[in-house]
């Protein structure tokens, strides 16, 4: 189980516009093709921090990273990394689905004709590849040209999916992924993500203890902006090291 | 305090009269054979079933548990533990209830030898069932770690009331049939302390998430 390292996390700190210092110190280890949880109380930092992994914090103004997270060798925080190309190899899932306000098919083929496929048929076989990946498919092949909105949220949270993994990335960050959705849709987003890491690493961010238990191989407790415990899975669920961690887990706060 | 807290505390509470009642079921069972009551000992038969009901009832309320409220870590080993004392606890009432049937029989026929050896194994065997209860309720390894050594001392004397059975019945065959139920008796009272070490390993497992079944203490 224990893999490569895909991501490593070197003493990050992590301060929002107006010095307010949200991340403190975090180390950790993100395995290849495994899936990461992270876990916490509401405003302890997992979204922060997962939002770190591709820069999504320069969007806004003033945000300030320090320390380093390690990439396949290179520091994603460095001023001279190219945040689009970073944000294809890591590529993000939101809480609630975004797809474009176009039809299913360009939803996918939107950012492969930006980089620059332009023959029908390769769109055709890519756009096709990934709503298969995505477990999609077989719901929406008969209408691929109808708008994206015309979905359930659970599927268009897997078209979204789908579309990014269209780019190839080489990690998803997961963002609550299935709050929006219900037990079924959950479900299916669920195991999507457990046979997509045999290809990808996975790193979820999630308000709902047992997806972390269901679905991850390594899980993070956080609290106010500290990484509290990391560990196995099944360890952090059955035997935590840190009593705050079992306080959390069981209940007991948060 | 919330309600999955009061659930816990019940479920313990549970735990806790079952093996009260176990306790004094294995306590009879020795004074029936010892006090040549056999009265009690058909006493102590006859209200087995509140064991066994607790048994059932216990693993009902674990079940439902671990479906209704997903217990992590902590909670999870309790309840987990919970489900594995009872079955031992359930055992141990059992063989009490064979120790009960060996006194009835034992004594409709006239005494062998006086019994030293047997109520020596008995307090052992319920000294450490009282004491791995105390150590399941204060979440106490310590006293675990001592029940599990004790056990030492009940599979040597039970060594060592087969040898000396064993001398009788070649002496004089027609001790055989006592001896061999005395014998028995030992042996379900070596069994007896083997459930309460097996309940004093879970109990370390629950307080410190460490198996050590199977294991050499050191």
């Amino acid at each position: 189980m224990t893999g490569s390292i895909e991501i490593d996390v070197k003493g990050l700190d992590f301060y929002y516009a107006g010095n307010i210092h949200a991340l403190k110190r975090i180390n950790f280890p993100i395995y290849k093709n495994s899936v990461t949880a992270l876990i916490g109380p509401s405003g302890c930092g997992k979204t922060t921090l997962l939002r770190c992994f591709n820069r999504m914090h320069d969007l806004y103004p003033n945000n300030r990273y320090e320390g380093e997270i390690i990439f396949q060798g290179t520091n994603v925080l460095s001023r001279d990394i190219d945040v689009i190309d970073l944000r294809s190899r890591i590529g993000m899932v939101f809480q609630k689905p975004t797809p474009f306000p176009m039809t299913i098919f360009d939803n996918i083929a939107y950012g492969l004709r930006l980089r620059g496929m332009r023959k029908r048929a390769e769109l055709s076989e890519t756009v096709e590849r990934v709503l298969k990946r995505a477990a999609v498919w077989d719901e929406v092949k008969d209408k691929l040209n109808v708008s994206a909105y015309e979905l359930s949220g659970g599927q268009q949270q897997r078209l979204c999916i789908a579309r990014a993994l269209a780019v190839k990335p080489e990690v998803l960050l997961f963002d609550e992924p299935t709050s929006a959705l219900d037990p079924i849709s959950t479900a299916k987003i669920e195991e999507l993500a457990i046979n997509l890491k045999k290809e990808i690493t996975i790193i979820i961010v999630t308000h709902n203890m047992q997806q972390a238990a269901r679905m991850s191989d390594w899980t993070g407790f956080m609290m106010l902006g500290e990484l509290i415990e990391f560990g196995r899975t099944d360890k952090i669920f059955t035997n935590p090291s840190e009593k705050l961690t079992e306080e959390y887990i069981t209940g007991r706060f948060g | 305090m919330s309600i999955f807290d009061d659930e816990l505390r019940n479920l313990k509470e549970k735990i806790l009269k079952m093996g009260l009642l176990v306790e004094a079921a294995i306590r009879d069972s020795i004074k029936a054979l010892v006090e040549r009551d056999s009265d009690l000992a058909r006493e102590v038969i006859k209200k087995d079933h509140q064991i066994n009901a607790l048994d059932v009832e216990i693993d009902e309320e674990c079940i439902r548990l671990i479906a209704l409220r997903q217990p992590k870590a902590g909670d999870l080993r309790f309840i987990t533990t919970a489900m594995k004392i009872t079955t031992d606890l359930e055992r141990m009432g059992d063989l009490a209830e064979d120790i009960c049937e060996r006194a009835i029989e034992l004594n409709e026929e006239p005494t062998l030898k006086p019994y030293i050896d047997i109520p020596r194994m008995a307090e052992i065997a319920q000294g450490m069932l009282v004491d791995v209860l105390d150590a399941f309720v204060r979440k106490e390894p310590s006293i675990a770690y001592d029940v599990i050594k004790r056990d030492d001392e009940v599979d040597s004397l039970t060594v060592q009331v087969f040898n000396e059975l064993l001398f009788f019945m070649i002496q004089d065959p027609k001790t055989v049939s006592r001896a061999v139920k005395i014998t028995y008796i030992a042996k379900y009272l070596e069994r007896i302390a083997d459930h309460a070490t097996n309940i004093a390993e879970m109990v370390v497992y629950m307080v410190e998430g460490k198996m050590i079944r199977h294991t050499a203490i050191s």
